[in-house]
């Protein structure tokens, strides 16, 4: 469609804005931590590479990333196969309760992270389970597993359902249909759908506070507690710098998945 | 040569067996999402509301399990606790609106006006501070908006300072991605066909956004305002972090949640509440298949 050149440059403008406002706190963090005075205070009073160092060997932070990373893939793990079995039984199947699952599904993250924290942390202690790593793995898991579910049912949405019945007109079982006809057009939502997951658990606070047990640490956790705590705020911000950067990746990697839909999930367009 | 048989080994039999019995089938994918959803999660929230009902003991130091809609009534009696509810709500109102009004120029300039190599760029462009640390987001804008001493008041001499106002740009911020991310998909499956039939027929630019592409966005909108109005219903951090002497349901519900539990159970329902309310009267706009 064409556009006119003030719709171009008024949408083009508002749209520069609203970048402006999303990278303004990420740009103050980015030049903090390169701040030779060891506080949040604004001007920067000069340019210094040491909290990069201090923080390289920071043992707090890299425990805390472990734990992170641990947590995230636990995490993801679960929730892709429980996302991918749900998924599969709402596209094929129409029963009763197909609604409900659905709606139970989107409810973890419908609901503010505080409910699913405490009602979670409620539930544990109940059932005497003690809280650590594994509780935490439940917890993020549960509210991850919608994200893989939304993302799959989308790609069922587009796939033709030719495919799997010409597959099994040609012979194949229904797993031999899985694994050589359904699961590889399903694996770019499945990456995707997976990197959002681990991004969502890796940055999760709400609910790690409450699930994740006195002894344990998360980068999140770890973050908090040394924003509070004067001296150790560059070394906060390098981190954060520095996690900012590296999830360049995942996002392009997840980005490039869901746009180059070969021709068989061909959209609308 | 060799002739073609029907396949068989376990797969083979397993797999007609399955094809036989298609209520096994269905079990057999659903049986562990449901239980797990079920069991855990609804589980949890029943177990929750039923702290709820609970009380504190004479002396503080334990729950009482005595069934009572005693901290219901609290809530309602006692005017801090509505109000603070009410204004949660205000608030999580304003922070979806702005976001709204934010996301939809910028979702429509990179699903519609630009081409596609810049469209991969500014899509990343908008995903990349959703993987920034939330508590690292949050604590800028403390060094922003701070005043005296923060950055908008050293650059312009003038800043909104902790408090509500604040609170509202800091959440309307954070959550801003999350508006952005559905309605773009949204234009995404818009065919592009109807724009131009839109104006074909004579529409300029501004009557095809509002008849064409706006009620065509509504479940992508809904979607959205799910996430902004459910996570600005239950924060408790930024609120800390740069909402001055406000007080949310989420602050309420943190600092009861060691002293006393059954009623930080009780605040913590009223998000619940809301948002089931909310899920169940938009449920119709499909919206829940956008999340």
């Amino acid at each position: 469609m064409h556009f006119t050149r003030r719709v171009r440059m008024l949408f083009g403008g508002m749209t520069g804005l609203v970048l402006a406002f999303l990278y303004l706190p990420l740009a103050i963090i980015v030049i903090l931590s390169f701040n030779t005075v060891s506080s949040l205070s604004w001007p920067p009073k000069g340019f210094t590479l040491k909290w990069w160092q201090a923080a390289m060997h920071s043992t707090g932070a890299r425990d805390a990333l472990f734990v992170s990373l641990k947590t995230a893939l636990g995490a993801t793990v679960i929730a892709l196969v429980l996302g991918l079995l749900a998924a599969l039984a709402v596209h094929r199947f129409k029963f009763f309760g197909r609604e409900s699952l659905n709606l139970m599904i989107v409810l973890p993250i419908a609901l503010p992270g505080i409910v699913t924290g405490i009602a979670l942390n409620a539930a544990f202690r109940q059932a005497g389970f003690e809280l650590g790593l594994l509780s935490l793995i439940i917890a993020h898991a549960t509210f991850c597993i919608v994200v893989l579910y939304n993302n799959i049912l989308a790609r069922f949405r587009r796939l033709s359902p030719n495919l799997e019945e010409a597959s099994a007109d040609l012979g194949a079982h229904t797993f031999q249909t899985f694994l050589y006809v359904t699961f590889p057009l399903l694996r770019t939502a499945l990456l995707a759908g997976g990197l959002l997951a681990f991004g969502l658990s890796f940055d999760e606070i709400v609910v790690t506070t409450f699930t994740a047990g006195a002894g344990l640490e998360t980068l999140p956790i770890w973050i908090f507690k040394n924003l509070s705590r004067g001296e150790q705020q560059p070394i906060v911000t390098v981190v954060a710098t520095a996690v900012m950067l590296l999830s360049i990746i995942p996002v392009w990697i997840a980005q490039r998945l869901t746009s180059d839909d070969g021709p068989l999930t061909g959209g609308t367009r | 040569m060799t002739a073609t048989t029907l396949p068989s080994g376990p797969g083979q039999s397993a797999s007609r067996w399955l094809h036989r019995h298609p209520r096994a089938r269905l079990v057999s994918l659903i049986g562990a999402p449901a239980a797990w959803m079920l069991v855990l999660y609804i589980g949890s929230l029943a177990s929750l509301f039923l702290t709820s009902l609970y009380r504190l003991n004479e002396d503080g130091s334990g729950i009482e399990r005595v069934v009572s809609a005693q901290n219901y009534r609290t809530l309602i009696d006692k005017s801090v606790y509505f109000d603070i509810a009410v204004r949660t709500v205000k608030i999580a109102a304003i922070v979806t609106l702005v976001d709204i009004l934010l996301a939809l120029p910028i979702a429509f300039f990179i699903a519609k006006v630009v081409g596609v190599r810049w469209r991969r760029l500014l899509v990343a462009a908008v995903l990349v501070p959703l993987w920034a640390s939330y508590l690292v987001k949050a604590f800028s804008w403390r060094a922003i908006i701070g005043s005296p001493g923060g950055v908008l008041d050293k650059t312009f001499g003038a800043s909104p300072n902790y408090g509500e106002v604040g609170l509202i740009i800091v959440l309307a911020y954070l959550w801003l991605p999350f508006m952005i991310v559905p309605i773009y998909s949204g234009l995404e499956r818009l065919p592009n066909s109807l724009l131009d039939a839109s104006s074909d027929l004579g529409a300029h630019f501004g009557f095809t956004f509002r008849k064409v592409v706006l009620p065509l966005l509504i479940p992508s909108i809904v979607a959205g305002s799910i996430f902004t109005f459910s996570l600005s219903l239950g924060d408790y951090i930024a609120v800390d972090l740069v909402g001055g002497k406000t007080q949310v349901i989420g602050s309420v519900v943190y600092d009861n949640f060691s002293a006393d539990l059954p009623f930080a159970a009780a605040f913590a329902v009223v998000p619940v509440v809301v948002m089931v309310a909310y899920i169940l009267g938009i449920r119709r706009t499909g919206a829940l298949e956008n999340l």
